[in-house]
């Protein structure tokens, strides 16, 4: 026999079926400090920024070059000029216009890969999570399967099978990036399944096919923005390291990775050709990291302001 | 325990099957064989030849079911790359060198990578903590094949005594297995580290300090097992991975090992080598997996003794 | 030895029993607190979880700390042990004094000697107090062994055996075999209690023991704890929200309000005549079974944030009885009579929430 609690207001965590964003689960407001201003300044200005405005902002071709211009430094270097800022390739090509090009392509791979795996990805846990049973197990078989399927090896093969191309690397990446999410949403929607809420939307009646879609996805729609944000770092580096072996994105195009394969043998005599091609994709998955991992805090209830 | 096993390997089983499936009908996909080894001057009547000879002329399932059959006597058929070897033995062949080099990886993420997370953890909030937490970010996100590059780069300039290419001395290790242990050592650090803050905040833990056990013994004893069983599977993988997975960095460096293997057998559409390999790794793997289950129930011992709660 | 009936009406409590009950009869305090304060620091502000409190613990009663979740119990256990989570939690003030020595500047080699061995605490949840991967026996062997080094394999297996025996657990020798998870919360609580109780410590902290555990093991481990004080005369402090256990087993009752204790004194005085409208608040708002009221009363309002806290008396904003002082100045402690039983109230003399 207790003294009953002595709280009114806010005190319980009431969990919502539609959680809103700027508002946790305890109704409080989240903070806006803290935000990963320079992270999501690289992601605008070296992805996002030259990806959608490359004709614009770009001044030379990336695929044709001056074969006179061929192996000029950078600027800052003895022999190096305004006129190509980063150098040029071996065929003349600016690296700049080819950088800004290849942001381009980086952001429609991730992009498009990362939905086709997240669509896939999350209907197939949603299921097995929700369901259970025998559904469960040959998701469960079918997600272990294919994290254990030698992903350059059949990366390899396929190119091999289908030539490289864009399609191809898609293809390629999706198959690959789709268990992580599965895997995710399962477990997160196995802990959801068992909420109360879920189980008065049972016992009036909703199909599972409402319940699933109204109440357990937007709870798991948290850990699927995070995870997302951190797999367009995973999606970009394997798209870049398929594209650097050749089983990627095909010459001439500017992918990152091709970039860097293309200087790899001149190192010596002209480190910028790989050299700012590598960068570019280190920063700009350091910054999806570091954004995933604030979003994460950000967005996950336990963290809140209370002691 | 025992249905335990019994059932996960029968998982493992159902895995590789699939893993050949798909690795036989793609690699058939790729096209045929001789439009890249065969010389240009081989007559048709040669070409006819050799295709019957390695039984190309077959109907698909067919040559699928001599493929399992064969297999599963350890006979994978003969390399088209290397005429006069059979599949197996180029891959036994090539098969030390990435081994010893995934070794030496294995090591280094382990010596380097969990007493790092753990003392970020335990030092949490400090400089050792921002230091490792920035160590690992930049491990997550730097590209391999890149920074096997611009290590190179760096030590020919400095012309160092450390080779830069092929397997020799045991100099020739240095670059590429810290080039692929970086990814490991990152996460690896990365998974200790939130599971030791996750141990460290326990009760068990404050009850433990209650005793009056040093910190050394809390910290050792009692945070480090419980937090040991995550990081477990993910280095179960892990493994797995820079033993066969590390193909880019065999390139980079041109180590002769079976990532460079498969690089040059899937470019020269040599199927049996390159469905050797699948299975192979397919089959590396589920017995990871299978071994990191079994460990897992023997530290965790709810888990051996099944889900028993009190009465 | 106690008798509570279900609303705790009924109290013929341990003070009638002997024990420290007359003031002159007091032997020195086994545990004096002297203005404690332990603050906590984190990026949100400075939290005052324990803001200048005082009390005393004499040998072979027992103590109760009571008051609602936030006032700063929990974080008085921990620093009573020097204990506080870091790096937020430091003591700010004040002295600890531990069979008379002030235990607050020695050095942390010296207090890992101490715990365990003179004072040592039970935790609220008997589900995790334990840790999971190794067995009972490893864990209790190891509170002889820590303090003990030398110790052999046998001694410290009959020993496991006779302390698990002093807490009432049945069959000792398969319990040092068992897991945590293989066990009930009653019988990991007693686990528990034979580590805290292995070196016989004068001083047992009990933080909320049978919150966790269910209604019809609460009783039994309740006595189990005076059985233990009157075998060996530990002294118990003992945290609750709760004024039925506070009721059976304590001796005397200090009330926690926002990191201060606003009342203390012989529970039969504080159940009585409760001398801070607070206490009378609490006091009021516990279930009844003798009638059954329209409404069950209850204090309006929250606790204030121990991050933000007002000048004057904490509880005035909820208090019904609070005049203009009450906001402006924080009151005194105020003992009258007894000179055991003291609050810190205004209105404490004339106590117009009091029965009398």
């Amino acid at each position: 026999m207790s003294v009953p609690e002595i709280t009114e207001g806010t005190g319980d965590a009431h969990i919502s079926p539609r959680p809103n964003f700027w508002r946790n689960r305890f109704g409080r407001r989240r903070r806006l400090d803290r935000v990963p201003w320079i992270p999501i300044a690289i992601i605008f200005f070296l992805l996002l920024l030259p990806a959608i405005f490359a004709d614009l902002i770009a001044v030379h071709d990336p695929l044709r070059g001056v074969l006179s211009d061929r192996l000029t430094p950078p600027v800052w270097e003895e022999g190096g000029s305004w006129t190509y800022p980063l150098g040029t390739d071996k065929l003349g090509r600016d690296i700049l216009t080819r950088l800004i090009y290849g942001a381009r392509i980086s952001l429609a791979v991730s992009t498009i890969t990362i939905l086709v795996g997240l669509v896939i990805g999350s209907i197939l846990g949603l299921a097995a999570g929700y369901f259970g049973g025998w559904i469960d197990w040959i998701v469960s078989w079918l997600v272990d399967t294919f994290f254990s399927l030698p992903g350059v090896l059949l990366a390899l093969v396929i190119v091999a099978a289908i030539g490289p191309s864009f399609l191809t690397i898609v293809i390629i990446l999706s198959v690959t990036i789709w268990a992580p999410f599965a895997r995710q949403v399962r477990g997160e929607t196995l802990s959801v399944r068992e909420m109360d809420f879920i189980a008065r939307a049972q016992v009036a009646g909703s199909s599972p096919m409402r319940i699933l879609i109204r109440h357990v996805l937007p709870n798991v729609a948290n850990t699927l923005i995070v995870m997302a944000t951190l797999q367009v770092g995973v999606v970009i580096i394997n798209e870049s390291s398929l594209s650097f072996i050749g089983a990627g994105i095909p010459r001439p195009n500017p992918s990152w990775g091709v970039m860097v394969a293309d200087g790899r043998d001149l190192m010596l005599v002209a480190w910028w050709i790989s050299f700012f091609p590598g960068l570019a994709i280190l920063l700009v998955v350091l910054s999806f990291n570091l954004t995933g991992d604030w979003l994460r805090d950000f967005l996950d209830p336990k963290m809140r302001q209370r002691q | 325990m025992a249905r335990y096993i019994l059932i996960n390997s029968f998982r493992g089983l159902l895995t590789i099957i699939f893993v050949s499936v798909v690795v036989f009908s793609l690699a058939r996909l790729t096209g045929d064989p001789m439009d890249v080894l065969a010389p240009t001057d081989m007559s048709d009547e040669d070409q006819d030849a050799l295709r019957a000879l390695w039984g190309l002329d077959k109907p698909l399932l067919e040559q699928y079911v001599i493929f399992v059959q064969s297999a599963a006597e350890g006979d994978f058929g003969p390399s088209y790359l290397y005429r006069s070897e059979t599949a197996a033995e180029v891959i036994l062949d090539r098969l030390p060198a990435s081994l010893y080099l995934g070794f030496v990886a294995t090591i280094l993420t382990i010596v380097v990578g969990v007493p790092l997370g753990i003392l970020s953890a335990v030092k949490r909030g400090t400089i050792y903590d921002a230091i490792g937490r920035g160590f690992a970010l930049f491990g997550q996100s730097v590209p391999e094949f890149w920074l096997g590059i611009v290590l190179i780069w760096v030590v020919a300039v400095q012309v160092g005594p450390i080779p830069t290419s092929g397997m020799g001395t045991w100099q020739s290790y240095i670059l590429p297995s810290i080039v692929i242990s970086i990814f490991g050592i990152a996460a690896l650090l990365r998974l200790f580290r939130s599971a030791m803050l996750e141990t460290l905040g326990t009760e068990y833990i404050k009850l433990a300090r209650l005793k009056g056990l040093s910190e050394w013994r809390v910290v050792c004893k009692h945070a480090l097992k419980p937090a040991a069983i995550a990081p477990l599977t993910f280095f179960g993988q892990l493994s797995v991975r820079m033993i066969t997975g590390a193909t880019v960095v065999e390139i980079v460096f041109s180590w002769p090992g079976v990532g460079l293997l498969a690089y040059e057998a899937a470019n020269a559409r040599d199927f049996p080598i390159v469905q050797a390999l699948a299975l192979f790794v397919a089959a590396c793997v589920v017995v990871m997996n299978l071994m990191i289950d079994i460990a897992y129930a023997y530290i965790d011992p709810r888990v051996r003794l099944g889900e028993g709660t009190a009465s | 030895m106690t008798e509570a009936t279900a609303g705790g009406n009924t109290v013929t409590d341990a003070a009638d029993t002997g024990g420290a009950a007359t003031p002159a009869d007091r032997a020195a305090p086994v545990l004096k607190v002297c203005n404690l304060k332990t603050y906590l620091y984190t990026r949100w502000g400075v939290t005052k979880a324990v803001d200048d409190v005082s009390l005393e613990l004499y040998p072979g009663e027992t103590l109760g700390v009571v008051g609602e979740s936030g006032s700063g119990k929990s974080m008085l256990a921990l620093s009573l042990v020097r204990l506080t989570p870091e790096p937020a939690g430091r003591i700010e003030g004040g002295q600890i004094f531990l069979n008379g020595r002030d235990i607050l500047p020695l050095s942390e080699r010296v207090m890992r000697k101490i715990r365990g061995t003179e004072i040592s605490m039970i935790l609220q949840d008997p589900q995790q107090s334990l840790n999971p991967v190794y067995t009972v026996g490893n864990q209790l062997a190891e509170a002889f062994r820590v303090h003990d080094a030398s110790i052999g394999e046998r001694q410290v297996r009959e020993r496991s055996i006779a302390a698990l025996e002093s807490m009432r657990v049945p069959a000792p020798e398969r319990r040092l075999r068992n897991f945590p998870h293989e066990m009930s919360g009653g019988m990991k609580q007693r686990v528990v209690g034979a580590m805290a109780m292995a070196y016989q410590p004068q001083v047992l902290i009990a933080d909320e023991p049978t919150t966790a555990l269910d209604v019809t093991i609460q009783a039994q481990f309740l006595r189990l704890l005076e059985d233990l004080q009157q075998r060996t005369g530990v002294s118990i402090l003992l945290i609750t929200h709760d004024f039925g256990v506070i009721a059976e087993t304590c001796h005397r009752v200090a009330v926690m309000y926002a990191g201060r204790i606003v009342e203390q004194g012989p529970v039969a005085e504080i159940f009585d005549n409760p001398r801070h409208p607070y206490t009378r608040a609490l006091l009021d708002s516990r279930p009844r079974v003798d009638f059954v009221p329209d409404r069950l009363p209850s204090v309006g309002g929250q606790p204030p944030s121990l991050n933000d806290l007002p000048v004057g008396c904490r509880f005035a904003a909820r208090c019904d009885y609070a005049e203009d002082r009450c906001r402006e100045a924080y009151p005194p402690q105020v003992s009258q009579g007894d000179r055991y039983h003291a609050a810190s109230c205004w209105r404490a003399e004339q106590a117009p929430w009091s029965n009398r």
